[in-house]
């Protein structure tokens, strides 16, 4: 079980939290002219890396913050945690 | 005593094959056997950057079953399931392929619903299914707790009495040993570490053996498929994610059939040794790590026990993980990519291990034609533009 640095809380037990995914997902800026694969890209594909990657958590059975940390997918170190 | 003979040779890679194909797991061989078979295609490499089937292969659960909810899924799981019927003959190699019947649970009235749909739904695309009541789920696993008290009370139980599991190294050694019998080259320890592509059409593959030219490069790599599109510059709609299992010590025979729980996130056999494998759903957080967390393992546990209170004084004898690539509907990606002559058979998630002779077969008629298979048409990247999605999240069974 990982230790997750939840920034109102500090480091908590990693079932306290849900997963959101990869952080820094923007909505389209200009959604009504977007292709068909260019929606698929949004809402389907997302990076999925060997190694650091800036993505989501929600303290769900804390203080239910969502925030961004960095974290390796290997190693599962976290760096680049809200301070 | 001698040493028994090898099942393959271990050949250093040639300078160019008519198709490489990255990833020598159950998948990856499979390919290479029906290229062979089924194609006449022979000047193949398969490409394995550890040892053969040594990742998601050497991992699952080994558990066999067709029931899934949309035609397209039916009629590709159905596929491999009879191909599986034949294969021990075929191959030659006795695969311990046990059709003993796998039970899906219902624990409340909309699993009811579902599971009632789903045997329906099976029954019109000619799947041996049926619904069976608590009282029938108890006469058929009798270790089950069916009692009402029980934290999770079954209501009900989807049985596909020809699904069941095989020996998963039994069932990669007898590929392997076709495959190589055909003249394919199984290379091991050999890691492809990016594409040469030029014109918009792949020429070769880097590795860590050096350059290795190929007419056509067939991915079927599992949880580092992201890895590789990316090296060809592609982004695929696929996340990894830890899959976790576990076996007891060896027990006497005790549970004759497959429990799987699709609420509480855990399935169940016995082995043909005697232990029990239980698998769990995926951790949440993406990983290549090949570990997850023991939280995970502990809440399967749990719901097991609850399941199953005779396992109470059970010993866990190890605990694993694999990396699988997940996709948006729980359903595989089959099919050519942007790039001439590189294609993907990816996405299986949680199921792939009952894919691999179906999988293997229309990935290899979709390499040899250049089109797909008329059975991977539908799991083509496409249908993420399209909006054709495949939802099989209700009957993947796994959290996905």
């Amino acid at each position: 079980m990982m230790l997750i640095p939840c920034p109102h809380c500090g480091p908590r037990d990693e079932n306290e939290f849900r997963y959101g995914g990869q952080a820094g997902v923007a909505y389209p800026g200009t959604p009504a002219e977007l292709t068909d694969d260019e929606w698929a890209g949004y809402v389907f594909r997302r990076d999925n890396p060997k190694g650091w990657f800036h993505e989501r958590w929600y303290h769900v059975h804390g203080c239910r913050v969502w925030f961004t940390v960095e974290r390796h997918t290997v190693t599962h170190e976290i760096r680049d945690a809200p301070s | 005593m001698t040493h028994p003979d090898f099942l393959w040779r271990d050949p250093d890679p040639r300078p160019a094959y008519d198709v490489v194909i990255v990833g020598g797991g159950g998948h990856g061989l499979a390919t290479a056997y029906y290229l062979a078979r089924d194609h006449g295609i022979t000047n193949v490499a398969v490409l394995e950057k550890g040892w053969l089937a040594g990742g998601n292969m050497a991992r699952n659960t080994t558990i066999i079953r067709s029931n899934y909810l949309w035609d397209e899924s039916a009629a590709l799981y159905e596929h491999s399931l009879r191909l599986w019927e034949g294969l021990s003959d075929e191959l030659g190699y006795d695969l311990q392929f046990s059709q003993r019947g796998v039970l899906n649970l219902a624990h409340s009235v909309a699993d009811v619903r579902e599971g009632r749909r789903r045997v329906n739904a099976n029954r019109l695309n000619g799947i041996d299914a049926e619904w069976l009541d608590a009282a029938e789920v108890k006469k058929f696993c009798p270790v089950l707790d069916v009692s009402g008290s029980a934290r999770h009370p079954v209501l009900g139980a989807t049985l596909q009495r020809r699904g069941g599991i095989a020996k998963h190294d039994h069932v990669a050694w007898a590929l392997a040993r076709r495959a190589d019998a055909y003249g394919i080259d199984l290379i091991q320890d050999c890691e492809v570490t990016g594409f040469e592509i030029t014109g918009g059409r792949v020429r070769a593959v880097r590795t860590s053996r050096g350059r290795i030219a190929a007419g056509k490069v067939a991915l079927a790599a599992a949880g580092h498929t992201s890895v590789l599109a990316g090296h060809a510059g592609l982004r695929l709609p696929l996340q990894s994610h830890p899959l976790q299992a576990l076996v007891s010590e060896l027990l006497e025979p005790v549970l004759d059939c497959v429990v799987m729980s699709n609420a509480v996130h855990v399935y169940v056999s016995q082995a043909h040794k005697g232990e029990l494998v239980m698998g769990a759903g995926i951790d949440a957080c993406n990983s290549y790590g090949q570990r997850g967390a023991f939280h995970v393992i502990e809440a399967q546990m749990a719901a097991a026990l609850e399941l199953f209170p005779i396992f109470s004084r059970v010993r866990v004898l190890r605990t694993w993980a694999g990396v699988v690539d997940v996709s948006p509907d729980a359903s595989p990606i089959i099919g050519p990519t942007p790039v001439d002559g590189l294609y993907v058979n990816a996405g299986w998630g949680t199921g792939g291990f009952k894919a691999t002779p179906g999988a293997g077969s229309v990935y290899a008629h979709t390499i040899a034609h250049g089109v797909p298979h008329p059975l991977a048409e539908p799991f083509a990247l496409e249908r993420f533009a399209t909006g054709a999605l495949i939802d099989e999240h209700g009957a993947a069974a796994v959290a996905h």
